[in-house]
C-alpha cells in the first residue's frame, strides 16, 4: 500500500510527499487541520489541504522571518507577531532576552492546540512568560494599535482564506501605525515562480510599498512550498536592511543558526533578474 | 406533495424540464448555449441550458395558470399577501405598476420628495400629479427622514382628491415613516397607501426589524427581492392587499413588461422566497449581528458617526432599519463620495453609496466577518491618512420643490436647451439625479431656483455621478419655452 500526500500547487502541477500515517484531522470554525507523519520530512501540518510546515524544512522559514529584522533594529523590546499558530517565530524570537515583550495574534486556536500536541518542536516555547497569545482576528487586532511595537512579524498563510486580511492595503496601513517610529515589518510574501502565487506577491509588494517608506523584499530556498523559491518582505519606516545590518553586533550574540547567516543575509536581499523585474514593475 | 414554502415550483418545473431534453424549435436562438459557445463558456452550461422561453411545462408570466400561479401564491403566503406578482423588470416596474394602478392622468398622489425616480418616472408616463410632503431632514446628518403625521394628515386634508399616499418604506438610509399611521390615515381618507420597499424585504422575515407593509395594512408594496432577498439583479415582486383587483394589476403590468420573461429571474425569485421561508429570521439575526459589530467599531474609531435606532424620534423617524450601515463621514473632513470613491480606488472595497455627508455599506445575507473587519480597518486608515480638520463642507439639504406643471406636462412640453447655470427661475422638463441613490435633484414640472444649482455645481465638483438630462456632461438644461 502507498500512502502518499498531495498538495495541488498550481492546477498542473503537484508535489506530494509519501506518508506513514495520519496524525491528526479535524475542523475548525476556520479550516480543517491535518498533521501527518512521513518518512522524508518527519510531521508535517497543512491547512485546507495547503503545506504549512514540514519538520525537516521549517528552521529555513522560521530563521529568516526573524533574524534578518532583528540584526537590522538596535533595539527590539516590543513584537507583534500575526498568525504564527505553530510557534516556530515565537521560539526564534525568545532567543533574544532584550525582547521584553510578544503579543502572539492567531485567528484559530485549534491550530495552536494541535501545534502542542503533536509539533512541540515549533511549540515548544508557546509557554515563555514574555508572550501574550491573542485569539482574534489579527486585522481587527492592530487597527486600534499605535506607536507600539518595533517589530511586526506577519507569519501569515496565503491571500485567500482565513488569512486574506493580511493581504490588504488596509492592514500594511495598520501596520505603519502600530510600529513605532524606527519599526520594522517583516511578511511572508509568497513566491514569485507560478503565475498566481506571482501576482499575489507583486499585489503584496505595491501594497507595502505604497505604505512604508522603506520597503526590499528577499529571499530564501524552502524545499516544499510551491516552487521552493520563497520571498520575505522587509519594510519599515527608518532602518535599510543592508546599510544598517549590524553584523558584528549580531554575531557577537552567539546565536546558533542552521540557515542564516550575515553573510547570507546580504547575499539574500540580491534577487534573479525576473524578480527585480516583476517588482520594479509595481514600485 | 402539497404545496408548501419547502417547495420551489418554478425552479422544480425547470429541473423536470431539462431532465427530458427536449428538442428546442423555439426561442432563444442560442439553443441551450450551442449557438453560442463563448456566452455557454462564460456563463456555464447549466445557467444557459435553464434560459428558455415560456411553454405549457414552465407556465407563461403574462397570464399564469400553473407553475409560476403556484410560485407566486407561495410567495403571497411568504410575504403575508392576499397576492405576489413575480417582475423581471426590477422594482422599478413594481413602482410604476403601483402608480398607474392607482392613478390615471390628472390624479394626485401624495408622497414624500425623497422617492426613487421610477416614483416620477411613472408620473411622466400616466399623468399623476406629485403632492410633496416635506421630508423631515436632519440637520447634523444632512439626510432625508420619513414624513410625519402630521405633514401626511395637512397633504390628505388639503387634497381630498388624490388617490393613494406613497411611502418609503425604509428610505435607502434605512428610516421608516410612521407606516401603520399614515396607513390608517390613507384608508380613512377612502385613499390607497402604497409602499417602496425597494430596501425593506427582510422585513418580512427577520426579527426585531420595523414593520413590513402588508403587516401593516397597506394595499400594494414594490420588494427587491433582488436587494436584500438574495434573487438575481432586475428580479423584484410587487405585493397587493385584499383591496387591489389581481386581473387588474396583471393588465397594468403587462402594459409594460416583456413578453419573454427571464426564467433564471424567475428561478431566482423562487428559491430566494424559499430561502427566506425556512431560513430567514436565522439568516437576518446574524446579518444585524455583523451591521451592530461593524457600526460598534466604525464608532469606536472616532469622526465616523454610523448611526442607528438612537436617532428615533417616535416621528419622522419613527424606526430604524438596522440592517443598514449608514455612516456620517463629515467630521474626519471628507464627504461621502470621497470615501466613497477612497475605499474602492486605494482599499479594493466597493461600497452602495456615497452622497455629500454620508456612505452606505451594504451588509446582506452573502457578508462575511472578514471582509466587515477589512472595511472596518480600511476606514479606520482613510480616516489616518486622508483625514483633514475643519474642511468646510456642504452638507446636503432637503431643497422643497416648487412643483410649476405635472410631470407629464413638463416632459412633453415645448422646450429649448439652456446652459444650466442659465436656468434659474425656469421649469425643469427632464430629471437631473445624482446616481447612487438615485433620487431626483430636479423632477420635470418643477422650478429651478438657485440653491438647486449650486447644489447640482457642488456635487458634480465632489465627483458624484449625475444622471437624467439629454445632454451627458449635465452643462445644459431642458426648460420649458416660456410663454409669450
Amino acid at each position: 500500500m502507498e500512502f502518499w500526500f498531495s498538495e495541488i500547487q498550481t492546477p498542473n502541477v503537484k508535489l506530494s510527499i509519501r506518508v506513514n500515517k495520519q496524525i491528526y484531522s479535524g475542523k475548525s470554525e476556520f479550516q480543517r487541520i491535518d498533521v501527518f507523519e512521513s518518512p522524508e520530512f518527519g510531521k508535517f501540518l497543512t491547512l485546507d489541504g495547503y503545506m504549512m510546515l514540514t519538520e525537516k524544512d521549517e528552521f529555513i522559514y522560521h530563521e529568516m522571518i526573524t533574524h534578518v529584522p532583528m540584526a537590522v533594529h538596535p533595539e527590539v523590546k516590543n513584537v507583534l507577531v500575526i498568525g504564527a499558530g505553530d510557534g516556530g517565530v515565537i521560539r526564534e524570537l525568545v532567543r533574544y532576552p532584550e525582547i521584553s515583550h510578544i503579543d502572539m495574534v492567531e485567528i484559530d486556536p485549534l491550530v495552536v492546540e494541535v501545534c502542542r500536541k503533536y509539533l512541540p518542536q515549533t511549540a515548544c516555547r508557546l509557554d515563555d512568560p514574555r508572550l501574550t497569545i491573542h485569539y482574534e482576528d489579527g486585522l481587527k487586532f492592530i487597527r486600534a494599535r499605535e506607536n507600539e511595537y518595533d517589530l511586526i512579524i506577519v507569519d501569515s498563510t496565503d491571500p485567500f482564506g482565513p488569512g486574506e486580511g493580511l493581504f490588504t492595503r488596509e492592514f500594511y496601513g495598520n501596520c505603519y501605525k502600530a510600529l513605532k517610529e524606527d519599526g520594522i515589518m517583516v511578511n511572508q510574501h509568497e513566491s514569485p515562480f507560478y503565475k498566481e502565487d506571482a501576482l499575489a506577491c507583486q499585489k503584496a509588494h505595491k501594497l507595502i510599498v505604497e505604505s512604508f517608506p522603506v520597503s526590499r523584499v528577499y529571499q530564501a530556498h524552502i524545499p516544499t512550498y510551491p516552487s521552493g523559491h520563497w520571498l520575505f518582505g522587509f519594510a519599515s519606516k527608518k532602518y535599510h536592511p543592508l546599510k544598517d545590518l549590524k553584523e558584528t553586533q549580531w554575531n557577537m550574540r552567539g546565536i546558533s543558526c542552521r540557515y542564516y547567516t550575515t553573510t547570507l543575509h546580504k547575499g539574500a536581499f540580491y534577487l534573479p533578474a525576473y524578480v527585480e523585474e516583476m517588482l520594479k514593475d509595481v514600485e | 406533495m402539497g404545496l408548501t414554502q419547502e417547495r420551489a415550483p418554478i425552479y422544480e418545473a425547470l429541473e423536470r424540464f431539462r431532465s427530458m431534453r427536449v428538442v428546442p424549435f423555439d426561442v432563444p436562438g442560442h439553443k441551450r448555449g450551442r449557438g453560442n459557445p463563448e456566452l455557454a463558456e462564460l456563463l456555464g452550461e447549466k445557467c444557459v441550458t435553464m434560459d428558455v422561453n415560456s411553454m405549457k411545462p414552465l407556465d407563461n408570466l403574462c397570464h399564469p395558470v400553473s407553475v409560476i400561479r403556484d410560485a407566486e401564491e407561495l410567495a403571497a403566503e411568504a410575504f403575508g399577501a392576499a397576492h405576489a406578482f413575480l417582475m423581471v423588470g426590477g422594482t422599478t416596474s413594481a413602482v410604476q405598476t403601483m402608480i398607474l394602478t392607482v392613478a390615471k392622468r390628472g390624479e394626485k398622489i401624495i408622497l414624500p420628495r425623497n422617492v426613487h425616480r421610477s416614483v416620477m418616472c411613472a408620473m411622466v408616463l400616466c399623468g399623476a400629479v406629485p403632492v410633496y410632503v416635506n421630508p423631515e431632514c436632519d440637520n447634523r446628518l444632512g439626510i432625508p427622514l420619513g414624513m410625519e403625521v402630521a405633514a401626511v394628515e395637512k397633504a390628505v386634508r388639503e387634497n381630498p382628491d388624490a388617490k393613494a399616499i406613497l411611502v418609503n418604506n425604509p428610505t435607502y438610509y434605512g428610516i421608516c415613516s410612521n407606516l401603520k399611521a399614515i396607513v390608517d390615515i390613507a384608508h380613512k381618507a377612502g385613499m390607497k397607501c402604497l409602499a417602496d420597499e425597494a430596501h425593506g424585504t427582510h422585513f418580512y422575515f427577520g426579527e426585531g426589524m420595523p414593520a413590513a407593509a402588508m403587516a401593516a395594512g397597506a394595499d400594494m408594496a414594490a420588494v427587491s427581492m433582488h436587494k436584500s432577498g438574495g434573487s438575481l439583479t432586475q428580479s423584484s415582486l410587487l405585493l397587493t392587499g385584499p383591496s387591489i383587483s389581481e386581473g387588474y394589476v396583471r393588465q397594468i403590468i403587462n402594459l409594460t413588461q416583456t413578453t419573454s420573461a427571464s426564467y433564471l429571474l424567475l428561478a431566482s425569485l423562487d428559491i430566494s422566497r424559499r430561502n427566506l421561508a425556512l431560513r430567514g429570521k436565522e439568516a437576518f439575526a446574524q446579518v444585524m449581528k455583523m451591521a451592530e459589530y461593524a457600526r460598534r467599531e466604525i464608532n469606536g474609531i472616532g469622526g465616523y458617526y454610523a448611526y442607528s435606532r438612537e436617532l428615533c424620534n417616535g416621528d419622522s423617524i419613527y424606526d430604524f432599519d438596522v440592517t443598514k450601515l449608514s455612516v456620517h463621514t463629515l467630521d474626519i473632513g471628507l464627504a461621502g463620495i470621497e470615501v466613497y470613491d477612497l475605499l474602492r480606488d486605494e482599499y479594493d472595497i466597493q461600497i452602495e453609496f456615497g452622497d455629500l455627508g454620508n456612505i452606505l455599506a451594504y451588509i446582506s445575507i452573502g457578508d462575511r466577518q472578514r471582509d466587515i473587519e477589512r472595511l472596518v480597518s480600511a476606514l479606520s486608515e482613510v480616516k489616518r491618512r486622508f483625514g483633514k480638520k475643519g474642511a468646510s463642507l456642504m452638507s446636503q439639504e432637503y431643497i422643497d420643490p416648487q412643483v410649476a406643471v405635472s410631470p407629464q406636462d413638463a416632459f412633453y412640453a415645448d422646450k429649448e436647451s439652456l446652459p444650466i447655470m442659465e436656468t434659474e427661475g425656469r421649469i425643469c422638463s427632464e430629471f437631473v439625479m445624482c446616481y447612487p441613490p438615485g433620487i431626483p435633484i430636479l423632477a420635470p414640472g418643477e422650478r429651478i431656483t438657485r440653491s438647486i444649482l449650486d447644489y447640482i455645481q457642488y456635487a458634480k465638483e465632489k465627483g458624484c455621478s449625475m444622471t437624467g438630462p439629454e445632454d451627458p456632461f449635465i452643462e445644459r438644461l431642458n426648460v420649458l419655452k416660456e410663454e409669450l
